[in-house]
């Protein structure tokens, strides 16, 4: 990107003023900058600053110790428990998913293969709520598939499995989608290399492929992770909604909303917030790290 | 291919009145007020003159270009055109054209939409009939010989072709000033040699001031009016190329214009002595120790009984016309060549022979420390 | 260019029983991950025959939730495209202190739960929101109402178009505009004429994502609406809101109007990836 940069006073009118400078902005000959950063700063503001700022003071009106009861209350904790765990299973479940796909995909010709691709996509454009009942209809017991694992007496819908179904279905784009723009850009000389020097497929793939593409594969995991710890819609039918049992985190804020238990309701919003990003960060930091190994 | 403007082409003439001569002084710039891309940088460019702003990367060179485009704004100085003050202008005042390096071709646009850009732009009271832009493109597009290609997109056209095109555009808004930043640079060698005579002569016809942004010397010395030497934000040299090369005012000039041999000496009133060679000081030389500097292609060979610095020759190469020589002098390996007359007989790896510079250079030694810039 | 072609020749010809192996392992898990969901939506919206499934749809609830849906989308993703533009001009062409703040603000939607991005609005404007009796004394309803379904939809969707438009703009640079600058244009007509025809199959890119998502949101929504049928139900608020009752056809129904949705835009997005991907941003190319 050319970078034509000039400290001057802003482009009003045609008149060009010299030799101020601005230091908080690197003025350039393009116009509309005021308007266009107004634009953004005003929507940002009004829509997501604002009602955030609503969501961090909320909780507490109950006080310090009223929210520490508000979270270590034992259906809270159990759903907050839940809503990560589960998310946390999912995705971890997703990666040799996502990259058998993204392997598969990106590697080999076969019939099909673009339609597949577009396939992944699908519970990404999916709305969930036709997801939520979907899978509902599948892996209730008198479902095409609910009824086989109720044969061998596993309950499927209604309980932390078929929960963990759902987040497992609608993360699975976001490892595919993560790895495959790597996977292709992989430079195949260093495989060649590998391959003179003896290595065998299974060799060039643990030892070649898999430490180049792990950053992404970090990356995609820890997308499908968020993901998944606030997904609402697919969840919400096949879950059950069993106070203790089988009630994710986000049903809970609803329930609190509906006794008008605002404060209590923003006091779980926050945690998962602040453990969502307090997660993010820790992985974020593990990705540069092995980025930064690689790049030695 | 061979570029010839058509004889009987109109080149679109710049506003046909007074001097329309450049005045550059004193131009500072520093990015993030940290890094000084130019610094104090003044010179004048007469009417109709083609200067080329010659200098390796980081010399500034490309930002003195694009503040007279309006496309940077100096931190202080002045820059005076046909009497104006320019800086004063925006970008879309100055009456510029611009050729971009990358071409910066629209890439949505046709050729002869391209073209026609900058006069469709204009406002009402100043733009010209559809039927008469149309006719101007059509002109351009013969005068750069790009006739069919109207309707292409830029996507399909080759650099050269987009080279082209692009110098169409600006040169369709009838501009005062040219300014060209490197515009042959992603060109392969053969079309930049062809483009260099054609974009000479379409200067000449269109009588317009050119400033052009290159790095490469051979470029520079052939086809400016006079050449501007850059290096590190501050011009070094500005004369005709044939003054820049026949007197390089510092060993970097020497160095850029060309293959240099650079040797330890000393002027001694009006001798130079340069290890067990002893010659006539040039005119005006330094006094006191100095580096030499020569070509390799300006040397004659002798026998050792003669004039000249002691050379055992370690290698020889027959490279078409010429001869390369690799001499030991001195301990230091001077790769040195030779052309026809001459050439003594006999030359050949482990002879020792005198090596003469015909036209050395001297330039004061710096003080330990200071750098010299390598041979 | 398929993307296999950049693989090797050997390790392509080489263990093909991995590779068909591997091929059949990847469409199982798709097949019964992803194709059996969607069959179902169909097949059980047809589970009553042809007749059933139209009745369903014209019921007047039904019709109320697509209107509905209709004009909340109508509503929000023409706004996100002009603040994704505005955004992406501003990050992608100027240098400023803070761009990073306003990319993380951008992306933090998309870690945040729907629940919570519904639960926000209601702490200013339901009734004991911040706002709350200042909106009871002027009589202006946002939750439980159209005005909280748009803004809890505009908070979820408007990264899809600025997400699209800053990587492709920051790519392009800004030589194109420089260009028409000296050429004489007018800031406004290098925009329009030079950036916008830029970066159009992107833009409509975004806004295609935008849209899916809009029209599908359901949690965000769930919390603002207050479930009032034929008021403030969207469509996918529809098929809870029918689910619930046991009505599977209707549910389905509606839900089958959905995934069609999402299958359209499946195949529109398919297909600006594979004309147009030289003009999408380099993550979208195949």
């Amino acid at each position: 990107m050319t970078e034509a940069l000039l400290p001057s006073s802003p482009v009003a009118g045609g008149a060009v003023g010299r030799r101020r400078r601005s230091r908080w902005v690197e003025h350039s000959i393009l116009p509309g900058f005021p308007l266009a950063l107004g634009i953004t700063l005003t929507y940002l503001g009004a829509i997501v600053v604002l009602p955030l700022i609503a969501l961090a003071i909320r909780p507490w009106e109950l006080g310090v110790h009223g929210v520490w009861h508000a979270l270590t209350d034992d259906r809270v904790a159990a759903a907050l428990k839940l809503s990560f765990g589960l998310s946390a299973i999912a995705a971890l479940v997703n990666a040799p998913l996502g990259l058998l796909l993204a392997w598969t995909l990106t590697r080999y010709e076969f019939p099909g293969r673009r339609i597949l691709d577009a396939l992944v996509d699908l519970p990404f454009a999916l709305p969930t709520a036709v997801a939520g009942i979907a899978l509902t209809a599948i892996y209730a017991p008198n479902g095409p598939l609910g009824s086989l694992f109720a044969k061998v007496g596993i309950k499927t819908a209604f309980s932390p499995i078929g929960i963990f179904i759902a987040l497992v279905f609608i993360g699975l784009p976001f490892v595919v989608r993560a790895l495959q723009p790597v996977m292709q850009d992989l430079d195949h000389e260093v495989e060649e290399a590998a391959q003179t020097l003896g290595a065998n497929s299974f060799q060039r793939a643990i030892h070649v492929v898999l430490p180049a593409i792990a950053p992404s594969l970090i990356s995609g995991v820890s997308l499908a992770f968020a993901r998944a710890v606030g997904e609402y819609g697919s969840v919400v039918f096949i879950a059950g909604n069993l106070p203790m049992k089988t009630e994710i985190a986000p049903l809970l804020i609803v329930i609190k909303l509906e006794q008008y238990d605002y404060a209590g309701a923003a006091a779980v919003g926050l945690a998962m917030v602040a453990i969502s990003f307090g997660t993010l960060i820790v992985i974020n930091t593990a990705q540069i790290f092995l980025a930064r190994r690689g790049r030695r | 291919m061979n570029f010839q403007l058509p004889a009987d082409t109109d080149v679109p003439a710049a506003n046909g009145s007074s001097d329309l001569s450049l005045e550059i002084s004193g131009i500072t710039k520093s990015y993030g007020g940290k890094y000084p891309a130019l610094k104090g940088v003044s010179l004048q460019a007469k009417d109709k003159e083609f200067l080329a702003l010659l200098g390796p990367s980081g010399s500034g060179k490309t930002t003195l270009l694009r503040v007279l485009a309006g496309l940077e704004q100096p931190d202080a100085g002045e820059v005076r055109f046909g009497g104006e003050d320019f800086l004063a202008l925006p970008v879309r005042r100055r009456r510029v054209g611009m050729v971009f390096q990358h071409y910066a071709l629209f890439r949505h646009m046709t050729v002869a939409q391209n073209i026609a850009f900058g006069l469709t732009v204009r406002p009402r009271a100043e733009r010209p009939a559809k039927s008469e832009i149309a006719d101007r493109v059509a002109d351009l597009l013969s005068l750069v010989q790009l006739e069919d290609l109207g309707k292409r997109y830029p996507a399909q056209l080759s650099g050269g072709q987009r080279q082209r095109v692009a110098l169409a555009r600006a040169l369709a808004i009838e501009p005062r000033m040219l300014l060209l930043d490197e515009p042959f640079g992603a060109l392969d060698a053969q079309v930049r040699r062809e483009l260099r005579r054609w974009l000479r002569e379409l200067h000449d016809r269109a009588g317009v001031t050119t400033v052009f942004v290159t790095h490469d010397q051979e470029e520079a010395l052939d086809l400016a009016d006079r050449v501007a030497i850059m290096k590190d934000g501050e011009l070094v040299q500005l004369g005709t190329p044939n003054e820049v090369y026949e007197n390089p005012a510092d060993p970097f000039v020497y160095d850029f214009l060309g293959a240099a041999c650079r040797m330890p000496g000393v002027v001694d009133g009006n001798r130079l002595l340069v290890a067990d060679w002893e010659s006539k000081a040039p005119k005006g030389a330094p006094q006191g120790p100095v580096e030499v500097y020569f070509r390799p292609d300006e040397v004659a060979f002798g026998p050792l009984d003669g004039a000249g610095l002691g050379a055992e020759v370690k290698a020889v190469a027959q490279r078409g016309p010429d001869v390369r020589i690799e001499c030991l002098i001195e301990g230091q390996v001077f790769e040195l060549e030779a052309h026809g007359p001459t050439l003594p007989n006999g030359v050949a790896p482990g002879l020792s022979l005198r090596v003469k510079p015909l036209r050395p250079r001297v330039y004061p030694r710096p003080a330990a420390g200071e750098e010299t810039p390598a041979a | 260019m398929t993307a296999a072609a950049n693989v090797p020749a050997s390790s392509r010809i080489r263990l093909p029983g991995i590779a068909i192996l591997l091929v059949l392992a990847s469409t199982a898990v798709m097949a019964l991950l992803v194709l059996l969901p969607l069959f179902i939506v169909f097949h059980d919206a047809f589970a009553k025959g042809v007749k059933t499934y139209v009745e369903a749809i014209r019921e007047p609830d039904a019709l109320a939730a697509i209107r509905l849906t209709l004009l909340v989308a109508s509503i929000s993703v023409p706004l996100n495209a002009v603040f994704g533009v505005a955004a992406a001009w501003c990050i992608a062409k100027f240098e400023f202190r803070g761009k990073s703040v306003l990319l993380t603000l951008i992306d933090l939607p998309f870690s945040i739960s729907p629940v919570v991005s519904g639960l926000v609005w209601v702490l200013l404007f339901g009734a004991q929101g911040w706002f709350g009796t200042w909106l009871i004394d002027h009589d202006i309803k946002i939750i439980f109402a159209t005005t909280g379904l748009v803004l809890a939809t505009i908070l979820v969707t408007f990264p899809f178009v600025a997400r699209e438009l800053i990587p492709l703009m920051q790519d392009q640079g800004q030589d194109e505009e420089a260009a028409a600058l000296t050429l004489g244009a007018g800031g406004f007509t290098t925009f329009w004429k030079i950036t916008i025809p830029n970066i159009k199959w992107a833009l409509m890119y975004g806004v295609l994502l935008c849209n899916a998502r809009a029209m599908g949101e359901f949690g965000a929504v769930s919390v603002v609406s207050g479930h009032i049928r034929g008021l403030t139900t969207t469509l996918p608020l529809h098929v809870e809101v029918l689910y619930n009752d046991y009505d599977f056809v209707g549910a389905f129904a509606a839900a089958s109007l959905l995934a069609s949705l999402g299958l359209v835009t499946l195949v529109l997005k398919t297909a600006l990836e594979w004309r147009h991907s030289g003009e999408l941003s380099a993550t979208r190319r195949h």
